[in-house]
């Protein structure tokens, strides 16, 4: 009996101190938007059963382990307990209701985290090899930055141009995969304003899903409404020019995720001084890089590979001959 | 046959070898291609190919291992070059960058795989009995360690083989482990850059690559390693002299080294950057050696099924006289319960990588949304093995606990009836859980909810597992010799992997945990604790039973006490950089995040790891020869396979024995579990 008195204190002990030490530890990024609050409720709920059950195993593993370890020279056999069906029954029905407990908490806690706002802001994302476009249905725009206005609903509609992706602000803690030839819904209301939270795609998408990283930037109304009109009034100077529409064209598109403009290596070959130039190609040869082989290389990426390029496969981009002219003429000003 | 063969021989014919293959890879590579390309991927694979076939060659000459590998290069080959030849025919491209086309490495790798079985001699008394020649019903192997390289149906062998095997592939992938460990150590990309290039990849995609391969090779690794604890214990536990089916054993065994070749070969033909689970559309557009690594786990998939195939059989068919079903060992229980999921739910990740091989290969739209189909079914499909198993994995290491407690507590199992229902109670509910993967996939909102409940059952079984452990060494009297000390390392890091298991069943929750580094943590915790340290106690525990030797106890306590702690700061800091927002499966990360410490401490916790494997391995093949001389019940165990000297002789019990009591009545005087039969004429 005087065993298990103090195994129970020394549990009740170790189970506090297990979910004082890792609730100071600060377990979780900031938590920046509406959904955070009832998930880090529940993962708190969880720290507090996990600190308690770990208690509950290691203390009397333990102890059995210090105070009913072999004596030197003892050779007899323990007890003989076989077993005590009251105990099995207790600990298979009071861990069967904890757990239905929490599944139906659970549940609870999905359907606050889901509550939908009417009223929503729709922002289309697009993923893509390797990169995130972010279009404005209500304003017309279109940003390589995700500009929210604080405690307003955004109702993400998401698809992928390629391979599956998934869009993750840890701050804002909801994570939704982006799955082509659908789209898939996530909301989020964002609470705390800031310029350093970035989507980082969390599924596996390729060479530099490492890299597939975008700002967020949580604002102001007044200073997201700025922010838009900034950008209407951008796309509208940039639509006057062939480079300055390419140059959208090319942003939206992200292409840039592999091509770089100014010489520095990447997935796909650089962009910087391209145009008229001697390109070497997979198999021996050269081709000379003119209106007609961007407009092939950008149509029927595996027409022409580039030497040292043979194990990557550039998606296929349907373009307008329009675009094309726009992209090309947007090539030629990397000199 | 005299002995001229040594391993010395074998490394120096494998350094030659690596040598010479690599050239001529490189001279073939150069006539097709018109140009010389040093780190290509033809070169690379000649030269791996020629040195471990020349390994083997040094070592044993040749016959058993070394003639199934000669087959296996060379019908890969004749494979390869049949389908080269139809396509130019057809007038197609008939030489890609990777040398063969895809098609046709897909059909050569094939053939390969199924010429190894044949050169390795698995196949031999099947052929003759199908050209009406007998064969004797048992065939006597090679004294000596010879018998281990080739084809021999004694389920002791054949158990020794899976578990060198698995030990073999864990070096592999741990040494994987350790590259991109090494790329983790800071932010920024290190050694595996842009500019370097190696098998046709780049670092992030050499990154990739590895990261994938580490994956799957543990994964064959596990799946070898039970089968070797259950192979080498489940026969002598239940009393019998063999495997139901002897030659079927064999071909299981073999089978998985063709397809631990092909894993292999994915590395140096263009890598696969997809994780383990092999998604598409990516898995579509990677590489050939994609098309590699979908193979090779079709064809272990192979082993394992009909692996599990023989245990049921066995444990059903061939139990002693006496051994009714609650008198069984509960590794037997557990070994039974493992080989129910690998048998009937295996199939599916054959299937669904399968369909993907048939996407790339014949354009069948299965889960590309332009032709119709869906890239969510995959995931479905997949989990449906990929999520049972883990109780494959985890449940035999589970029953190697619950068997070792009561030897080393001298008490016996705390409510084993319960212990025993709760490996089958486990596999069966781990049926139903498999979309808790796939709550952020996009799948059906409302389905996530039942998938929810079913996931958090699983913690009911596996608490009365826990329970009753704590029952059992409750007032026991615990001597911790380097067996039980791995078992208790196993309770408790088993119990880390429970604890973190649940905060990923509540959906809400997995939403912000899915995909980052604290669901790697939480299943190197499941898997360490349910597979690795209960693998390591029963090699330390049942050694002396196939030597006669026992392993060094103070080096397998080194080996204890560096690997534990180790491994918590390590599981412990992925948990901690998840929880922050570290994603998986990501070859840098970013500095702003902070994590460039923590990765620091994981990477070295890493390497004391790797170093306390390393002194395992130096251990284990020193003990073999020179360890301490160890015939009787050395361990004071119950079980009958100690009841004999050690080490085992070839079938098993001279006499039969007789099952006269309960497996686990340490403490109660007189009790006996077997009684040995008076000689009868007959054998076996």
């Amino acid at each position: 009996m005087r065993h298990f008195v103090i195994v129970g204190i020394l549990v009740i002990a170790l189970a506090v101190l297990t979910y004082v030490g890792l609730n100071s530890a600060g377990l979780m990024p900031v938590p920046a938007s509406a959904q955070a609050g009832p998930i880090d409720w529940l993962w708190d709920v969880q720290v507090k059963a996990m600190s308690f059950l770990f208690a509950l195993i290691v203390v009397p593993m333990l102890y059995s382990l210090l105070v009913f370890r072999r004596k030197k020279g003892d050779t007899t056999d323990a007890v003989h307990v076989e077993g005590n069906t009251t105990l099995e029954i207790a600990w298979t029905i009071i861990p069967l209701f904890v757990v239905l407990g929490m599944a139906y908490i659970g549940a609870q806690n999905l359907g606050e985290i889901r509550r939908a706002d009417p009223n929503a802001m729709v922002v289309n994302v697009t993923g893509f090899q390797w990169g995130w476009s972010f279009e404005y249905p209500d304003y017309g725009i279109t940003s390589k930055e995700l500009y929210l206005p604080v405690n307003k609903q955004v109702l993400l509609k998401m698809t992928s141009r390629d391979v599956i992706h998934s869009f993750w602000v840890p701050e804002f803690r909801v994570k939704q995969d982006l799955v082509p030839g659908r789209i898939t819904e996530l909301r989020i209301t964002p609470t705390m304003l800031g310029d350093t939270y970035k989507v980082r795609c969390a599924e596996i998408c390729g060479t530099s899903h490492a890299y597939m990283e975008q700002p967020v930037i949580v604002v102001e109304k007044v200073a997201f409404d700025a922010w838009v009109a900034e950008q209407q009034a951008l796309a509208a100077g940039a639509g006057q020019t062939p480079e300055g529409r390419g140059l959208a064209l090319v942003t939206a598109n992200g292409c840039r995720g592999c091509h770089s403009i100014d010489g520095a290596p990447g997935v796909g070959p650089t962009w910087f001084q391209l145009a008229g130039s001697e390109v070497p190609l997979s198999g021996g040869g050269t081709v000379t890089a003119d209106d007609a082989y961007l407009a092939e290389s950008i149509l029927q990426p595996q027409a022409k590979i580039v030497a040292g390029f043979e194990t990557q496969q550039m998606p296929t981009y349907n373009f307008t001959e329009e675009q094309l002219a726009d992209i090309i003429a947007y090539i030629k000003t990397l000199k | 046959m005299k002995r001229k063969y040594s391993v010395g021989n074998g490394l120096s014919f494998l350094l030659l070898a690596g040598v010479v293959g690599y050239f001529i890879g490189l001279g073939i590579d150069a006539v097709i291609m018109k140009n010389i390309r040093w780190t290509a991927p033809v070169p690379s694979a000649f030269s791996l190919l020629c040195a471990f076939t020349a390994f083997f060659f040094g070592v044993y000459g040749y016959r058993g291992i070394t003639r199934g590998l000669v087959y296996q290069v060379v019908w890969t080959l004749i494979g390869g070059l049949l389908v080269t030849g139809i396509r130019a025919l057809l007038g197609l491209s008939a030489f890609g960058g990777f040398f063969f086309t895809e098609p046709a490495w897909v059909f050569g790798a094939l053939v390969g795989a199924v010429a190894f079985l044949f050169g390795v001699g698995v196949m031999d008394d099947w052929v003759k009995w199908a050209r009406g020649i007998d064969t004797p019903e048992f065939h006597e192997d090679e004294p000596g360690w010879e018998k281990y390289l080739g084809v021999s149906l004694d389920h002791k062998v054949i158990g020794i083989q899976y578990t060198v095997t698995a030990l073999f592939l864990i070096a592999v992938g741990g040494t994987f482990a350790l590259i991109f460990r090494t790329e983790l150590a800071a932010s920024g990309l290190q050694f595996l850059n842009v500019g370097m290039n190696l098998f046709g990849q780049n670092g992030p995609q050499l990154y990739n690559t590895l990261m994938s391969l580490h994956g799957m090779i543990m994964i064959v690794s596990i799946l070898l390693g039970i089968a070797g604890i259950i192979n080498y214990a489940v026969p002598m536990l239940v009393g019998a002299h063999d495997m139901a089916f002897p030659r079927l054993n064999a071909f299981a065994y073999w089978v998985s080294v063709p397809a631990a070749v092909l894993l292999l070969m994915s590395l140096v033909l263009g890598g696969f950057d997809t994780g383990w689970t092999g998604y598409p559309p990516l898995s579509v557009k990677a590489p050939v050696g994609q098309q590699m690594f979908f193979l090779g786990v079709f064809v272990a998939g192979w082993s394992s099924i009909l692996g599990a195939l023989n245990v049921i059989a066995t444990v059903v068919r061939m139990r002693a006289k006496g051994m009714t079903a609650w008198r069984m060992p509960i590794l037997v229980w557990a070994s039974v319960a493992t080989s129910l999921i690998a048998l009937t739910a295996t199939q599916l990740i054959g299937l669904s990588f399968q369909l993907v091989m048939f996407q790339r290969l014949f354009g069948m739209g299965f889960f590309d949304p332009a032709k119709g189909g869906n890239p969510v079914l995959f995931q479905h499909l997949f989990w449906f093995y990929s999520h049972p198993a883990v109780y494959v994995f985890v449940l035999p290491g589970l029953g190697v606990i619950s068997e070792l407690l009561p030897v080393f507590v001298r008490k016996p199992l705390f409510g084993y009836r319960w212990v025993a229902m709760s490996s089958l109670g486990i596999a069966l509910v781990g049926f139903l859980v498999w979309a808790h993967h796939m709550f952020t996939s996009g799948m059906n909102e409302y389905l996530r909810v039942p998938f929810m409940y079913s996931t958090l059952l699983v913690a009911v079984p596996t608490g009365v597992k826990f329970f009753s452990w704590v029952a059992t060494i409750w007032n026991g009297k615990i001597s911790t010799p380097t067996p039980m000390l791995f078992v208790l390392g196993a309770i408790v890091v088993f119990l880390m992997g429970g604890l973190s298991g649940p905060p990923n069943a509540t959906i809400s929750v997995d939403l912000h945990l899915h995909d980052t580094y604290f669901i790697v943590g939480h299943f190197h915790d499941t898997i360490f604790g349910g597979f690795v340290f209960p693998f390591f106690a029963a090699i330390y525990y049942w050694f002396p039973k196939a030597t006669g030797r026992r392993m060094s106890e103070f080096w397998g306590k080194v080996h204890f006490w560096l690997m534990t702690p180790s491994f918590f700061v390590l599981t412990f800091g992925m948990m901690r950089v998840g929880l922050l927002g570290m994603r998986r499966r990501i070859a840098d990360y970013d500095p702003a995040q902070g994590f460039d410490t923590t990765h620091l401490i994981l990477t070295i916790a890493a390497f004391a790891i790797a170093l306390s494997v390393l002194i395992f391995l130096i251990n284990f093949f020193h003990s073999i020869k020179h360890g301490e001389k160890a015939e009787g019940n050395i361990w004071n165990s119950r079980s009958p396979e100690w009841q004999v000297p050690s080490p085992m002789p070839a079938h098993n019990y001279e006499t039969p024995f007789e099952v006269v009591g309960e497996p686990y009545d340490y403490g109660l005087p007189g009790a006996k579990y077997i009684e040995f039969m008076p000689a009868q004429g007959g054998k076996h």
